[in-house]
C-alpha cells in the first residue's frame, strides 16, 4: 500500500517542480512522411504504404503542412524558429514501428525557447517551453491473451499500422519552480492554455479523450533552499483533470517517501483514471540506447526568415486575448469568466450564443446544469452528448414559456440519453408546461377546494401562502405548470 | 585492450533482441574492435571547423505537399508479415510494458 502525506502539509515542506511534455496528433490528410490517409477509424492496416512499413528503398519526404503546423505552434508559443533543423532515428526495438526506429528529432528542434503565460488564482505564471519538436506517431498495439488488453499476462500482440506515420509534436516545457501548492492547478491550466491555443491554430483537434493530446507530467519536490529533488515521468495522463490529480497524487506520495528518508527513484510511472494513483512502470531504455543519429533520408530543413514571418502574420487571435473580447461581450465578471474558464466552456458557451441563445443563458446552462452533470458522471464538459446548437434550442424554449427550468433539466435528461433534440424529447415525453388555463383553472379550483384555511389567509391578504397551493397545483400537473400563471390564477380567484 | 567489451556487446544485442551465444560475444566483441580502431584513423584527421556530413547531398528544404495517395491494398500489406490475426500483423510480446 503507497504511503500518501495530506497534500496541504506536503507543500508546506515541500517545493514541487513540474515539467510538462504534451504529444500533439497534427490533423494534415497524409503522415509525415508518405501520402498515406489518416483518417481516424478506418479498417486496420489499410493506411500503410512501402514508406510507412519501411519496406527496403522506400524513401520518406516530409509533409509541408505538418512543418508549417509546427512553425504555426512555435510562435503561439513565442519560440525562436531555428534555421537550420534536421530529423534524427530514435532507435528502439518495439513492433509499434515496423521501421525499428522513430524518425524524430534530437539536439535541433524546430522550435527552442518561448513561453506561455497562464492565470491561476488571479496570479500570471510563466511556463517556459524548452523545445517544440516534429516527429511520428507509432502504431497501435492490441495486447492478446491477457485479461485486460493490457500486456501483463497477454502472450502476444496485434499491431495495426494505420497511425505509424502520423505527424506528432511534441512540446517540452523547461522545469517549473515556483508554483507551490498551486502545482497541480498551474499544470492543468498550462495544458489547457496549450489546448486552447493548438486547437485556435486549427492544426489538431486536440481531444484529450481521443488521444489526439496526451501528457506526461514530470514532478519532483525539494525543502525550500534546497537543490532540486529526483523526478518521476508519469505517462499518458489523458484529461485535464487527471494532469490535476497526477501532480496532487505526485506530491502526496513522494513526500511521504522523504519523510520517511527514502529515496525518489528516477522512473516512468502509469497513471489510474479509476483511481488517480500512479504506479511504477518498467524500466525503459536510457536515452543513451536510443542510439540517436541525423536521418539520412531526409534533407536538412533551412525555414526561410520569409516563411516564418508569413506563418507568424497568418496567425489567430490568442486565447487568452479572445477570452477577454469574449468576456467583455459577455459582459462577465473575472470570477464568472474564470469559472467559464476552469469548467472548459469557453468554446461551448460561444458556439450556444452563436446559435442563439443570450450569454447569460447559455451561460447558466453550461455552468449550472450541465457542470453538474458533467461532475456526476466524471465526463469533461464537452463530451457530454449535448450540442450547444441543442442548449440554445432548450434555452429558447425556457425563454418561450414553453419549459419551465425544471421540465427544462428533464429536456436535459432525454437530450443527454440520446433521445434526440430537445423539442423531439419534449414532444416524445411530453414536457411542455401546461398554457391551457381551463385545465390550470380546474386544478386551482381543487387546491383551493382541499386547502380551505390557506385559501381563506390569500383572501385575508397573505399573498406569500399562495405558495402552498402552487405546490399543490405543480403537484398535480406533474410540474408542467408555468408557476408565475399559476400563481396569477390563484390571486384572481381570491381577491 | 579491446575497445569495446563483451558486456557492451551484450547490451547492443539486448537492445536489438538479439540472443547471442558466450562464443559469438567473444566474436563479435574482437570484430568491432578491428572496426572501431579503424574510426580511429579517421578520428586522427583534423575537421575543426568542418560541419558534421549527415547527408550525401547538398538538398535543403524537400517537402511533399499534403495531398493523399493511395495505400497497399491490405491482403498485400499482411503478406509481407510472419503472421496475423484479425487483419492485423501478430508478433510475440516483446517488452513488459503496458500499452
Amino acid at each position: 500500500m503507497t504511503k500518501l502525506n495530506d497534500y496541504d502539509k506536503a507543500v508546506e515542506t515541500y517545493e514541487p517542480v513540474l515539467g510538462l511534455e504534451t504529444h500533439i496528433e497534427l490533423d494534415t490528410k497524409t503522415k509525415m512522411f508518405c501520402g498515406c490517409s489518416t483518417a481516424f477509424g478506418a479498417e486496420p492496416n489499410t493506411q500503410t504504404c512501402p514508406v510507412c512499413l519501411a519496406l527496403p528503398g522506400a524513401l520518406p519526404v516530409a509533409n509541408k503542412a505538418a512543418v508549417e503546423a509546427t512553425i504555426k505552434i512555435g510562435l503561439a508559443l513565442n519560440c525562436h524558429i531555428a534555421e537550420w533543423t534536421r530529423f534524427a532515428r530514435k532507435n528502439y526495438f518495439y513492433p509499434d514501428m515496423p521501421k525499428n526506429f522513430q524518425t524524430s528529432q534530437y539536439e535541433e528542434p524546430l522550435c527552442e525557447n518561448g513561453y506561455v503565460d497562464v492565470v491561476v488564482d488571479g496570479k500570471d505564471h510563466r511556463i517556459e517551453i524548452e523545445r517544440v519538436h516534429l516527429e511520428e506517431d507509432t502504431g497501435k498495439t492490441l495486447h492478446v491473451g491477457g485479461a485486460t488488453g493490457r500486456i501483463h499476462g497477454a502472450t502476444e500482440s496485434l499491431v495495426d499500422y494505420n497511425r505509424a506515420g502520423i505527424p506528432l509534436v511534441e512540446i517540452v516545457t523547461k522545469p517549473v519552480p515556483g508554483t507551490g501548492a498551486l502545482a497541480p492547478e498551474v499544470a492543468r491550466a498550462y495544458v489547457a492554455e496549450l489546448r486552447d491555443i493548438v486547437r485556435s491554430l486549427g492544426v489538431s483537434d486536440v481531444r484529450m479523450e481521443q488521444g489526439s493530446l496526451r501528457c506526461d507530467v514530470n514532478l519532483s519536490l525539494n525543502k525550500p533552499g534546497d537543490e532540486w529533488g529526483t523526478r518521476t515521468e508519469t505517462k499518458n495522463v489523458n484529461s485535464l483533470r487527471s494532469v490535476e490529480r497526477a501532480v496532487r497524487f505526485e506530491v502526496r506520495r513522494q513526500s511521504a517517501l522523504l519523510d520517511a528518508g527514502e529515496k525518489i527513484i528516477q522512473e516512468t510511472r502509469h497513471f489510474h483514471e479509476g483511481d488517480g494513483t500512479t504506479s511504477p512502470g518498467r524500466s525503459k531504455e536510457e536515452a543513451t540506447d536510443y542510439r540517436y543519429f541525423p536521418e539520412p533520408d531526409l534533407a536538412v530543413m533551412e525555414p526561410s526568415r520569409e516563411w516564418v514571418e508569413e506563418l507568424r502574420a497568418s496567425l489567430p487571435e490568442p486565447p487568452r486575448q479572445r477570452r477577454e473580447r469574449l468576456q467583455a461581450a459577455w459582459s462577465l465578471g473575472d470570477k464568472e469568466m474564470q469559472s467559464v474558464v476552469n469548467a472548459d466552456a469557453v468554446d461551448l458557451i460561444e458556439a450556444t450564443v452563436a446559435a442563439g441563445a443570450t450569454p447569460s443563458g447559455a451561460v447558466k446552462w453550461w455552468l449550472g446544469e450541465l457542470s453538474r452533470r458533467a461532475n456526476e458522471s466524471g465526463e469533461e464538459l464537452g463530451a457530454l452528448a449535448i450540442t450547444p446548437a441543442q442548449v440554445a434550442e432548450l434555452q429558447g424554449m425556457v425563454d418561450d414559456g414553453r419549459l419551465n427550468d425544471k421540465l427544462a433539466r428533464q429536456v436535459i435528461d432525454g437530450v443527454l440519453a440520446g433521445e434526440g433534440s430537445p423539442a423531439d424529447v419534449a414532444a416524445e415525453r411530453g414536457l411542455e408546461v401546461v398554457s391551457d388555463t381551463g385545465a390550470l383553472e380546474a386544478a386551482v379550483d381543487e387546491a383551493i377546494a382541499a386547502n380551505p384555511a390557506v385559501a381563506d389567509k390569500i383572501r385575508g391578504g397573505t399573498h406569500a401562502a399562495a405558495g402552498v397551493l402552487i405546490g399543490a397545483v405543480m403537484k398535480a400537473t406533474k410540474g408542467q405548470a408555468d408557476a408565475g400563471t399559476v400563481r396569477q390564477i390563484i390571486l384572481d380567484k381570491l381577491s | 585492450m579491446s575497445t569495446i567489451s563483451r558486456e557492451e556487446v551484450a547490451h547492443l544485442a539486448r537492445l536489438a533482441r538479439l540472443e547471442v551465444t558466450d562464443d559469438e560475444l567473444d566474436a563479435f566483441a574482437g570484430q568491432l574492435d578491428v572496426i572501431l580502431e579503424s574510426m580511429k584513423t579517421l578520428a586522427e584527421v583534423n575537421t575543426d571547423g568542418v560541419q558534421p556530413t549527415s547527408h550525401a547531398v547538398p538538398l535543403v528544404n524537400v517537402f511533399r505537399e499534403d495531398q493523399p495517395q493511395p495505400s497497399l491494398p491490405r491482403d498485400a500489406v499482411l503478406a509481407g508479415g510472419p503472421d496475423t490475426a484479425e487483419d492485423r500483423f501478430r508478433v510475440p510480446r516483446i517488452l513488459d510494458e503496458e500499452a
